[in-house]
């Protein structure tokens, strides 16, 4: 998923240039763990997330291993030289953690074959390539049943970032959600065609609420709709991040993205040599997703949702399993079959109950 | 949400948070390039306004230190723009640039440590009787002081440019510097003071973002509002009112746009996120077609340097 790639990254080169060395003057004793990232640590939603995770690894395996990272690395050429410089400086493993770092990854890769390397929500491997990525979309069905058993006006508002498969997959599982505990209930959609623009976010959110919606989803990066849900007296979910401190009475929960077991078993496993080539799709079961407390909802709702997760994760719930219908209530997915990983992948359509429109 | 005008009043309020900050902006901009001086470093001074803003308001629980001190931040970045092109003679698009980009850098720097943090958003001056009214009341009389400030600033810089000796003096550096330099007057520092405002005022509405749009700190979380405000002084053809037009009619489309994606018409969304610049082309093209008016009012030395002879 391409992540903010404008302004933010104007200042790439600098930082890359002073960071890319950060650590390498010290002795080469405990093993290396190199980390790039698309946006800054204190972007407060997706590289912040991966950094946490960076830490998370450092504190489990202490002195044993070495964390580098680099941030606010530009997506195309200047990852190329960054991811180089990291394999250069005697990395054993390699994190790159945006969509656009996909090619850099595997062409430096075929040039340090003794290096591990693992790249965040891409679809290309290697023998020395890992890729991984969290499925989001478990967190929104856990939402869409909390807004399913909360909304007065049955109707959600939904923020969405750019049409793609991603966020489709999103949109219609929170659907799945909520229409397992209110059949009748809907989704307007708004999308903003970007990742972040905490105004517009917010003008996004206020639009949705004056059409009715009193229930904010978001799959945009900052914490401005819920802000707005906050002032206007209504509720809605995080991203990425918790962001309570935002929307202390109108956020319900949040879906956190939890990369820190996955980066200690990978660092772990380059280090002992168990390290494969793998394609992992994590989720609540995993614990590459955790739900932030659910808050600011009566007591069968917070258990509602905890039998979701709880469902989710023992695989007695699957979101994608049939009968589900279009928008215009055509049989998408028959009773009795699921769909297929990668046919969740190439989600091109949205679900029933969804009002708005998939731009094509 | 129902009746006659439930969905028109927070719509109006939409709107009014969606073209302040362009409208404070632009009025500073205004005033710099009606003295003939380009400034096109607005996002970054915007920037620097909003973090300064946000972080002086919550160290010292003050909204009122904050605004000023975002005004000041603003103009301490136009004041590093005035010493290189008015005194340096560096060239005014390039510096310009410049200052946009260092701008996003040093808020950035500045912010590290205020991601994250919450804010409670800029309080709402009410009047009483007045802001009860139905409909008229929380538009007009329950806004905040930036909201009537981005007015009071329309109205003084038009009352100014065109009403008084100093803004006519102005303008008149803006349309030949040499002629306003030979019978006497200090360009530079009429320059100076020009690009300070404009400073000041991006300054403002960096605060208007952090403090009242969206009361946090976000990097870059102008998102480019500062170069929709350059283009805006362009669409007025320099007039202050036109400016207000512009920046209304730019919120409106922008608001309008979410609100018919809400409703669910199979329009693309593409196409409605384009709308509002859309709208700008196309008025810029109908103005243009006049070429004379826009030459009645653009500033004939418009990013010329000046440098006084002899």
């Amino acid at each position: 998923m391409r992540r903010r790639t404008f302004n933010k990254l104007l200042g790439a080169t600098v930082a890359t240039a002073a960071l890319g060395r950060v650590g390498l003057a010290r002795a080469a004793d405990p093993f290396k763990a190199g980390f790039i990232y698309v946006g800054p640590v204190a972007d407060f939603g997706w590289s912040h997330q991966h950094d946490l995770g960076r830490q998370a690894a450092q504190d489990a395996l202490g002195d044993k291993i070495k964390t580098t990272f680099v941030e606010s690395v530009k997506e195309g050429p200047d990852a190329e030289r960054v991811i180089h410089e990291l394999a250069a400086a005697g990395n054993g493993i390699i994190f790159t953690t945006s969509f656009g770092f996909m090619n850099p990854t595997i062409k430096v890769a075929k040039q340090f074959p003794k290096v591990y390397f693992e790249h965040a929500t891409g679809y290309k491997q290697a023998d020395n390539v890992s890729t991984y990525n969290i499925r989001f979309y478990e967190g929104r069905y856990i939402q869409g049943v909390i807004a399913g058993k909360l909304s007065k006006s049955g109707v959600v508002g939904y923020i969405g970032s750019v049409p793609i498969p991603e966020v489709v997959m999103g949109m219609n599982s929170f659907m799945r959600g909520m229409r397992t505990v209110n059949p009748n209930g809907k989704m307007k959609i708004v999308w903003i065609n970007g990742w972040y623009d905490p105004g517009k976010e917010s003008d996004a959110a206020k639009a949705l609420i004056d059409q009715g919606a009193d229930m904010i989803a978001q799959h945009t990066d900052s914490a401005a709709p819920l802000q707005v849900a906050e002032q206007r007296g209504v509720q809605g979910f995080g991203q990425a991040s918790d962001m309570i401190k935002f929307a202390p009475k109108a956020q319900l929960t949040s879906s956190i993205d939890h990369w820190g077991d996955y980066y200690t078993q990978r660092v772990q496993a380059a280090m002992d040599g168990s390290w494969k080539s793998q394609d992992v799709w994590g989720g609540l079961a995993a614990g590459m997703l955790k739900m932030a407390p659910y808050t600011n909802m009566p007591d069968d709702v917070a258990k509602a949702a905890q039998d979701a997760e709880d469902g989710i994760k023992s695989g007695k719930i699957v979101i994608f399993s049939g009968p589900i219908n279009d928008q215009d209530g055509k049989p998408k997915v028959v009773e009795g079959q699921a769909l297929s990983d990668s046919q969740v992948l190439g989600m091109d359509w949205l679900a029933e109950g969804i009002e708005g429109t998939l731009p094509k | 949400m129902s009746g006659d005008f439930g969905w028109f009043v927070p719509v109006v309020l939409s709107v009014i948070s969606a073209s302040t900050p362009l409208l404070l902006a632009a009025t500073g901009e205004l005033v710099t390039e009606k003295s003939g001086v380009l400034n096109l470093g607005i996002e970054g001074m915007m920037l620097v306004g909003a973090v300064v803003g946000f972080a002086v308001t919550l160290s010292t629980g003050s909204a009122g230190l904050g605004i000023l001190a975002a005004a000041l931040a603003g103009a301490g970045m136009a004041l590093a723009f005035a010493i290189l092109t008015q005194i340096l003679l560096a060239n005014q698009v390039a510096t310009g640039l410049a200052l946009a980009i260092l701008g996003t850098g040093l808020s950035a720097l500045i912010g590290k440590g205020y991601v994250g943090v919450a804010l409670q958003p800029l309080p709402k001056l009410t009047l009483p009787l007045l802001s009860g009214l139905p409909v008229i009341g929380p538009i007009l009389f329950h806004q905040d002081v930036l909201v009537y400030g981005s007015f009071a600033f329309v109205a003084g810089v038009s009352w100014f440019l065109y009403h008084s000796h100093a803004g006519l003096v102005l303008r008149a550096i803006g349309d030949s510097h040499h002629a306003a330099h030979a019978i006497g007057y200090s360009v530079v520092a009429i320059r100076f003071a020009a690009i300070l405002f404009g400073g000041a005022m991006s300054g403002l509405a960096g605060a208007y973002m952090s403090l009242a749009y969206t009361p946090m700190w976000a990097e870059n979380m102008t998102a480019g509002r500062g170069w929709i405000a350059l283009a805006l002084v362009v669409f007025a053809t320099w007039r202050p009112a036109r400016l207000l037009l512009g920046a209304y009619l730019f919120g409106g489309i922008t608001i309008l746009q979410l609100h018919v994606q809400g409703l669910g018409l199979a329009i693309p969304s593409q196409f409605l996120s384009m709308l509002p610049y859309l709208a700008t082309i196309l008025v810029l093209v109908l103005i243009s077609r006049d070429a004379a008016r826009i030459r009645l009012n653009a500033p004939a030395c418009l990013g010329k340097h000046f440098h006084a002879s002899g």
